[in-house]
């Protein structure tokens, strides 16, 4: 434990992680003998769009294993600081694992520095881990977060994608990742408006994974039965909100009220 | 050894006195410090915090690995598992054993403090050079002219106090009788407040300290019928404001167990 006092030179968690602990890291460096990918449970659909003052994230709870359905109440937005999150698609374990280590990273460099990262700092970090699990990507672990987050210095939300090989890439407006990215980016084309305030980019974010779990069988829609709603969080000037389940089921039943007398959702206007 | 524990307690007596007390949400932490960007107060953990006196440089790399300590344990296990009797054991033996196997000990004292889900499960815990550790009940001083500070703090201290008296409890137990106050820019405030979500740890400055400052005269005045706390240039039986020389007021009551005679 005295290697604690010693000082590695860097502000970064990983870094200490890997001088100090590396078997602790979510990297594995033996490949495996086949790909497992089929097998192991599979986080699905995250949208995430810009609003007035701050950005909106919200993702289904749904996991898959191949055809099956492995979770129904898995959750994967994940608070990484006062000011952002991240969601993730994918292999679940190693997201998690991964959503886990960056929230370390960020608070670690902000204790030990005494400010926070910038957000672009924030962005760049994450693309610096998922290119560490590259490897994993190649055996079939692949894991793509979306990271989403309210920057100060602008006043507002900014959005980053990433690939299997790191990233960053700032998306403008909204982006989608996993399984039924494509139905819910389209319906995002469709729903989206500059300047909504954050209650209407909830109810935005809620219409998209509707349509990604419309069309898509590894994205779950709202389970009215067992009351399981989409996690649905706000990041503004005030820091990081998830909202309650109470206020998902509200907005929940306004979508599902609209969709009972028109199935495929709210129409943009033509011209 | 006794050389260098006195060395070690005069440097530390050198400095202005941190104070760390319960209120009724939490922990409160003051520190009269004229700089903003060289903090003696810090965020170790959720539910953690860190004050000290001393050398910067010395304390400063005892911080630092308290939160590589507590950032790997609660990665490693879970964040609940990081705990401040831990970290304090941490500190102790590294306290310990630079003053048994160094030429020079460490001149710092420490406090770390920890907060509950409810007052009886909050934590003090002060530090000395020697890794002597104190389990504190309510309030802890270090640094500067602790002794007398701790004897104004305890005269005001209560159980429960709200924020904005229990700050001006520490202020009032950090000014020397008929001294005036530290100026607001040069006080360092920070709070582990269980109310908190997630991380606990909050510093207070600018608007929202001044607010606080600004609050206790009316519910201050009630309360008061005992006129000597209050009293400005009434110091009941306090003997010494301006003699440092004396003798270092702080650190281990008592004979340092130094191991020299058997």
């Amino acid at each position: 434990m005295n290697n604690l006092f010693t000082n590695t030179g860097s502000s970064s968690f990983t870094a200490f992680l890997g001088a100090h602990a590396p078997d602790l890291l979510p990297s594995r460096p033996e490949s495996l003998a086949a790909p497992v990918g089929d097998q192991i449970p599979h986080a699905t659909t995250i949208v995430a769009l810009t609003c007035a003052g701050g950005v909106v994230m919200a993702g289904d709870r749904r996991a898959t294993s191949g055809n099956m359905i492995s979770q129904r109440d898995i959750e994967k937005i994940f608070r990484a600081d006062d000011y952002s999150c991240l969601g993730i698609a994918g292999t679940a374990s190693t997201g998690i694992e991964m959503a886990r280590l960056y929230r370390v990273e960020l608070e670690h460099y902000e204790k030990l520095e005494g400010r926070s990262l910038s957000t672009e700092g924030k962005a760049n970090r994450l693309a610096a881990m998922i290119r560490g699990n590259l490897p994993m990507a190649m055996q079939g672990l692949v894991v793509v977060p979306l990271f989403a987050a309210y920057d100060p210095g602008r006043d507002a939300g900014r959005i980053f994608g990433y690939d299997v090989g790191g990233g960053p890439y700032e998306q403008r407006e909204y982006h989608t990742i996993g399984s039924g990215s494509i139905f819910a980016k389209g319906s995002l084309k469709k729903l989206y408006r500059a300047d909504a305030s954050p209650e209407d980019a909830v109810l935005i974010s809620l219409q998209a994974l509707y349509d990604a779990a419309d069309d898509d069988s590894a994205t779950g829609g709202p389970d009215v039965t067992r009351r399981i709603w989409p996690v649905v969080t706000v990041i503004t000037a005030d820091g990081f909100r998830r909202l309650s389940d109470e206020e998902v089921e509200g907005y929940v039943n306004t979508l599902l009220q609209g969709r009972m007398s028109d199935p495929d959702g709210p129409t943009a206007p033509l011209r | 050894m006794r050389d260098r524990a006195e060395y070690a307690r005069k440097g530390i007596a050198r400095g202005r006195s941190v104070v760390v007390m319960q209120y009724a949400d939490g922990i409160l932490f003051v520190a009269p410090n004229p700089s903003r960007a060289l903090h003696k107060i810090s965020e170790i953990y959720d539910r953690i915090g860190f004050a000290a006196v001393g050398r910067y440089n010395e304390f400063e790399s005892l911080r630092l690995a308290g939160i590589r300590y507590a950032d790997i344990n609660g990665y490693t296990y879970n964040r609940n598992d990081v705990t401040g009797r831990g970290l304090a054991n941490l500190y102790a033996q590294q306290l310990g054993m630079i003053f048994t196997d160094s030429i020079k000990s460490l001149e710092v004292e420490i406090v770390v403090a920890e907060v509950g889900e409810s007052p009886d499960e909050d934590q003090i815990f002060r530090l000395t050079f020697d890794g002597s550790v104190f389990d504190e009940q309510g309030m802890a001083v270090i640094g500067g002219q602790s002794d007398a500070v701790a004897g104004r703090l305890k005269e005001r201290f209560k159980v429960g106090l709200p924020l904005a008296q229990a700050l001006d409890a520490a202020l009032a137990a950090l000014t020397e009788p008929g001294g005036e106050r530290p100026p607001v820019a040069q006080l360092e405030v920070a709070v582990l407040d269980r109310t908190r979500e997630h991380r606990k740890f909050l510093r207070l400055a600018g608007p929202r300290l001044e607010r606080l400052l600004a609050a206790p005269e009316p519910p201050a005045a009630p309360p008061a019928p005992e006129e000597p706390p209050a009293a400005p240039e009434a110091p009941a039986g306090e003997e010494k404001p301006p003699a440092p020389e004396t003798g270092p007021p702080t650190a281990p009551e008592g004979d340092i167990d130094d191991g020299s005679e058997a």
